[in-house]
């Protein structure tokens, strides 16, 4: 992803304490107490201590760590479901400590939605009043909104559940009813903990590929916890890893697998098969410049110089490759389909393991291309290799 | 060795200072009851009338009608043509017995009694449910409410409204209300902590969040609260006739004095069968609710 997005959310300085007595314990914390330390003097429970992190607007920020590293504690500080011991969590510029309960209310029903670890279905509601809720609370007619609910329950892939009670669905399909309830709300931000970990392998994948095209169409901001480093590499854009309470790593997946910045997240990193949970996300260089035309006198002026080849587009369709030598031999009026490369595309959510045949099959550069068949950047080979050889 | 008779006897207050502290107490509450009395009845007057209006109702529409519309309430509310047959068999039997004015009376007064119970004790519940300080108030006053003799409380009762309808409702409804609140309370402590976290979530105010997740999925508790209360009610029924509460009572009552067994046993009959009636009813009523919210168990 591109470092120039603005920052969204921003936490500073974010502790959480559990126990009678926090605000007494938190200096002692702050000294460098250990987790086992204070709960044996005090009997609390350092939940977090000492977060620093930001999500830009329109990226896929993944929280990992093991279980009871406090994800889920975290995830709840951004709409405020708990208060901070300490700290700052600024949303647009705004502390979010400081709003009035009124805002705070409004901020929740306009800018988030949260997925829960555990479901958090309302068991007295049919399944669609649960994927309307978002919508209901605000006040909306349920004929207004039901249109929406049903699109979204069919996107999930539970189309004809609408008047079935949650106690009735299986746990996976449970967590798509609070999948699409998320989405229904339009909400900006995107909460969600652990959404996918309680779906099979299949539709879990499936999932993530969905995530990944919505997030194409829609640009949301998603802050996804995990505890499974495939998903997170596999999803985020950058991933924050997560020990005891306290941040250990934040950056991106190839940071994560190859820069593993202490012996926690290098266990970690160990046993990833890169080439199975990295994506040509991770490795792509964003570069939308492509050729346009159909003969040579077309493209010969908007060829970039500093390149060996370029992608040649017609009307919006991918043709193929074209390098700098053919066309210094073409004449003006020859077609360019007649010398084109056919070099295949791939998809930013491919997995690299599908990629490594395609690219080691041409001397050319990749073309990255959307659902829509619109480019958004190319595989090198170099990069290709650096990322598979530890 | 001057005095050391508190080695074996309680060292007590003397009888004197007893009796000055009893006597000063009882004539402060009597000047209260004297001063305060009158405006006090004015302030139950509303809920005498509609007891008196309530009575006079059952008491005067012919039985037939009554008998339809209770059976037409069962059935609403049951959907169960056995129990509706049950209820049908049961009134029959206490009107050929020569029970059914009292049975009328006392069905009026229980109801009055479980309704106002139900007004005050939900409200109460969810303080409670919303407060621990409120909480740890009110659970002491519950317990002193549910094990203090009910003769304790009818005596201020009585010295400061007198004999009849309304200190008969004030106790039966101090003695019955107990269960509502707890169940009211634990009902909603109980309800899963992420699906409440889930409403707030989204945007759901305090209200929605009381109304639309935590009163709905507390009820099948609250049930169990409003039919305890009930049953409670109808033990009281005896009691409260000692202070003028007219109704299956009262034969009761007249039968232990004069020793009529079978008047005390076919009256004691009655009480049970409403007892049995307003369990089953509101049990199964409350079953019939809670399928319709939550869908049969898995499928
Ligand atoms: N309300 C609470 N009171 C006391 N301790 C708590 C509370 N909530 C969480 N904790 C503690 O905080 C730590 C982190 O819990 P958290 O639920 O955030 O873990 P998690 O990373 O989400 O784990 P999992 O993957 O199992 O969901 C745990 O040690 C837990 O005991
Ligand atoms: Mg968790």
């Amino acid at each position: 992803m591109d470092n120039t997005r603005e920052t969204l959310i921003e936490i500073e300085g974010l502790y959480q304490i559990f126990g009678p007595d926090a605000k007494n314990v938190l200096p002692k914390v702050k000294a460098g107490a250990s987790k086992e330390e204070i709960l044996a003097e005090t009997g609390h429970t350092i939940g977090l201590q000492d977060i620093n992190l930001s999500v830009k607007r329109g990226e896929i920020f993944v929280i990992m760590g093991l279980s009871g590293s406090g994800k889920s504690t975290l995830i709840r500080h951004f709409n405020r479901l708990i208060d901070p011991t300490a700290g700052k969590i600024k949303v647009e510029g705004d502390d979010i400590m400081e709003l009035p309960v009124k805002e705070l209310t409004t901020f929740r029903r306009h800018k988030m939605a949260m997925v829960f670890q555990h479901f958090g279905l309302m068991p007295h509601r049919c399944v669609l009043d649960n994927v309307g809720y978002g919508l209901l609370i605000k006040g909306e007619k349920r004929a207004e909104w039901k249109p929406k609910a049903v699109n979204w329950l069919e996107t999930v892939g539970l189309g004809g559940y609408e008047d079935q009670y949650p106690s009735q669905l299986s746990g996976g399909q449970q967590q798509r009813v609070g999948l699409a309830r998320a989405l229904c709300t339009d909400a900006e931000i995107l909460l969600m903990d652990e959404a996918f970990s309680a779906l099979d392998p299949l539709i879990r994948s499936e999932m993530q590929e969905q995530l990944i095209d919505l997030q194409e169409n829609l640009q949301k901001t998603i802050i996804f916890i995990t505890h499974d480093l495939d998903e997170a590499l596999r999803l985020g854009d950058r991933i924050a890893v997560l020990k005891d309470g306290k941040l250990v790593q934040v950056g991106t997946p190839v940071d994560i697998v190859l820069k593993p910045e202490d012996d926690y997240v290098r266990a970690f990193a160990k046993d990833v098969n890169r080439a199975r949970a990295l994506t040509v996300q991770t490795i792509m260089t964003a570069d939308t410049s492509k050729l346009e035309g159909i003969s040579a006198k077309d493209v010969r002026d908007i060829f970039p110089a500093d390149r060996g080849h370029a992608f040649v587009f017609n009307n919006n369709a991918y043709q193929g490759v074209l390098t700098k030598q053919q066309l210094d031999d073409m004449q003006d009026d020859d077609l360019l389909e007649k010398v084109l490369i056919k070099v295949p595309t791939v998809r930013r959510t491919n997995l690299l393991q599908d990629v490594i045949p395609l690219s080691l099959n041409t001397r050319f550069d990749l073309p990255v291309v959307n659902k829509q068949g619109e480019l958004k950047g190319r595989v090198e080979a170099s990069k290709l290799a650096d990322v598979l050889s530890p | 060795m001057i005095d050391s008779s508190w080695l074996t006897e309680f060292p007590d207050m003397s009888r004197r200072e007893l009796l000055a502290i009893r006597q000063s107490l009882d004539s402060a509450y009597r000047t209260f009851s004297r001063d305060y009395g009158e405006s006090i009845e004015n302030f139950f007057d509303p809920l005498l009338y509609f007891l008196v209006w309530f009575e006079n109702l059952l008491i005067e529409t012919p039985w037939w009608l009554v008998l339809a519309a209770i059976v037409g309430l069962v059935y609403a509310a049951t959907r169960s043509w056995k129990l509706c047959s049950g209820v049908l068999a049961a009134f029959l039997a206490i009107g050929y017995f020569g029970m059914w004015e009292d049975t009328m009376r006392t069905l009026s007064i229980i109801t009055v009694c479980t309704i106002l119970s139900i007004c005050i004790g939900i409200p109460i519940g969810i303080l409670m449910a919303r407060s621990d300080r409120a909480k740890s108030i009110i659970t002491p006053m519950l317990d002193i409410m549910q094990t203090m003799p009910a003769f304790v409380y009818l005596i201020p009762v009585v010295m400061l409204l007198g004999i009849g309808r309304i200190p008969g409702v004030i106790a039966v409804v101090i003695y019955a209300i107990p269960p509502v609140i707890r169940l009211t309370n634990l009902g909603i402590r109980l309800v899963n902590q992420e699906t409440l976290e889930a409403a707030t979530a989204y945007g759901a105010t305090p209200t929605q969040r009381l109304f639309g997740v935590q009163i709905p999925l507390a009820m099948p508790t609250i049930m169990a609260g409003i039919n305890q209360t009930i049953m409670m009610a109808l033990a009281m029924v005896v009691v409260a006739s000692m202070i003028g509460v007219k109704g299956l009572g009262q034969p009761v009552l007249k039968s232990i004095t004069n020793q009529y067994f079978t008047l005390g046993l076919l009256n004691g009959l009655a009480i049970v069968a409403l007892a049995i009636i307003f369990d089953r009813v509101s049990q199964s009523y409350a079953k019939r609710a809670q399928k319709h919210l939550e869908g049969t168990e898995n499928g």
